[in-house]
């Protein structure tokens, strides 16, 4: 009997000990004070700066994005635009924002009709679990936007600074 | 510090062609603090140009959200040989260039 | 959120086997084969591999004259793609002078004392990992054939004793996540085999490259142990395990990582 309790000890101690191994290796970081982060406000400012009193549009932007991802550190992402890329009707540019980061932008992409395809691609920062948006403004001057929820998993052992 | 960009060398005229450029740059977006709690400078690349045989065929702004060491990709028709000229500009001064060449058929 | 998952997920292992039983050959996995599709991706291709860089760096080093001896790597071991081919993939090797193994960037710094006259790359700079990086991507797609120096038999035996040691103040072993629970995840990342297949790594959390030391250093770090030095003798021999362990598994330098 008395054999019995020890044993159920030790295995729940196991479990505890390995679930205190994940808290920890999570929280490990030595940079605990997180910067304050960007809001849904800041982000519709960010896009006001972008687009004035102009209506965007929903649709012809493609937004590609893993919808979870392993490192919110190292995130690919492409933005493409489903638009004729002619001398006179072109994306003349794509901007990308966050929700969440400290700040609402991300990047900014400046096309040409030379470009042949309204495509760019690279990696981005996200701090935490966020929507981003992509919007394309065209050489009519319109507006066009899509967004993604992005799931970031933490690192499981991540560490301090070196 | 390195760059690594990537252009077919050769391409059929009006083909759209595909650009990758790799910077070494970390990036440091200004809101890390050291183990002593002070605030790590902002140092990052702010903006990246693509030109061919002078002319702009791409730009971008970057912000701290941009990965280190930045990886650019997009797209433009082949319609000349020539040179392609990378440019990157940061923050503190900081300045690197890269070329590749294109023979356009 | 993420403590209450991975208490969950560790919950639902019940009592965990204590008895380390080592992988056998046919399930070893790269840690390339846990990753992602987008990480795959990225490992894959040279022209957006942020691991390349450190390649083109390491060829300038390469060919940069150095130290008082104003010699090259280049001036006595001519081209890299020759002469290193396969050279990373028995790394750590046993140096008769020494009378133990040493590992890549010991190699390297060694050469620079001896031949260049040169100071040392300190641990994890970017010079270091650069060239490291260079010398091991020569080795890209060779099998891994550390260990097969019976010189070092008794370094490995005591790498093995370090990767089955419990440590730390959660007490836990290398082989109580990388052989037993390989196939399980901590919070959102795979526990993975911890097969050394692709150092230095760039790794998407470092945003940077890193050696396997720094790699192990975390592990222990994470284990809330205190981490070997780099480049002391129980490190050297901990990656001389790890990379015996991984025999004939194919280097992939340089490996992307989560």
């Amino acid at each position: 009997m008395k054999r019995m309790a020890n044993m159920s000890d030790i295995s729940r101690r196991h479990v505890l000990q390995l679930a205190g191994s994940a808290a920890l290796c999570g929280g490990l970081p030595i940079v605990t004070v997180r910067p304050a982060q960007a809001t849904p406000a800041m982000l519709s400012s960010a896009i006001r700066n972008l687009v004035g009193e102009a209506t965007v549009q929903q649709g012809k932007v493609k937004l590609d994005i893993p919808p979870l991802v392993e490192n919110g550190n190292t995130v690919p992402m492409t933005v493409s635009v489903d638009h004729p890329m002619t001398e006179t009707d072109y994306v003349k540019s794509i901007h990308v924002f966050n929700e969440k980061n400290p700040q609402p932008n991300i990047g900014n992409f400046y096309l040409t009709p030379r470009a042949g395809r309204a495509q760019v691609a690279t990696r981005i920062r996200l701090a935490d679990s966020q929507k981003v948006v992509a919007i394309a403004k065209l050489s009519d001057g319109s507006f066009w936007q899509t967004s993604a929820d992005v799931i970031v998993t933490l690192a499981a052992c991540t560490e301090e600074v070196p | 510090m390195a760059a690594l960009v990537n252009v077919p060398p050769k391409a059929k005229r009006g083909a759209v062609v595909e650009i990758k450029a790799l910077m070494s740059h970390i990036m440091e977006p200004g809101y890390r603090r050291t183990a002593a709690g002070e605030l790590i400078p902002r140092d990052i690349i702010t903006s990246f140009t693509c030109r061919l045989n002078g002319a702009e065929i791409f730009r971008a702004d970057l912000f701290p959200a941009i990965s280190a060491n930045p990886f650019m990709s997009f797209f433009t028709i082949a319609t000349e040989s020539g040179k392609f000229e990378f440019e990157w500009i940061g923050d503190n001064g900081f300045v690197a260039n890269a070329a590749a060449n294109i023979t356009v058929e | 959120m993420r403590l209450c998952a991975a208490a969950f997920i560790f919950a639902a292992l019940g009592a965990l086997p204590v008895l380390a039983a080592e992988i056998p050959a046919a399930d070893r996995r790269s840690g390339y084969s846990f990753m992602s599709s987008d990480s795959k991706a990225m490992q894959d291709d040279d022209t957006a591999n942020p691991g390349m860089l450190a390649v083109l760096e390491g060829e300038t080093l390469w060919q940069t004259k150095q130290g008082d001896a104003g010699k090259a790597c280049a001036d006595c071991h001519g081209d890299a793609a020759t002469s290193m081919k396969g050279v990373a993939a028995r790394y750590p090797a046993f140096d008769a002078a020494l009378g133990r193994p040493v590992d890549l960037e010991q190699r390297i710094n060694i050469c620079r004392r001896d031949h260049q006259q040169a100071s040392p790359f300190p641990n994890e700079s970017h010079e270091l990992l650069a060239l490291a990086t260079y010398v091991a991507q020569q080795s890209r797609g060779q099998p891994i054939t550390t260990g097969d120096d019976s010189a070092l038999a008794p370094f490995i035996a005591k790498g093995r004793e370090l990767f089955m040691q419990r440590q730390g103040q959660l007490n836990l072993a290398c082989t109580n996540c990388h052989d037993d629970n390989w196939d399980k995840h901590l919070a959102g990342s795979a526990v993975t085999q911890g097969q050394p297949t692709g150092y230095p790594i760039y790794r998407l959390e470092w945003q940077a490259m890193g050696s396997l030391q720094r790699r192990i250093r975390g592990c222990m770090t994470g284990v809330r142990a205190q981490a070997f030095d780099f480049g002391s003798p129980e490190m050297v021999a901990l990656e001389l395990y790890l990379m015996s362990r991984a025999h004939g598994m194919p280097l992939e330098t340089p490996a992307v990582r989560p």
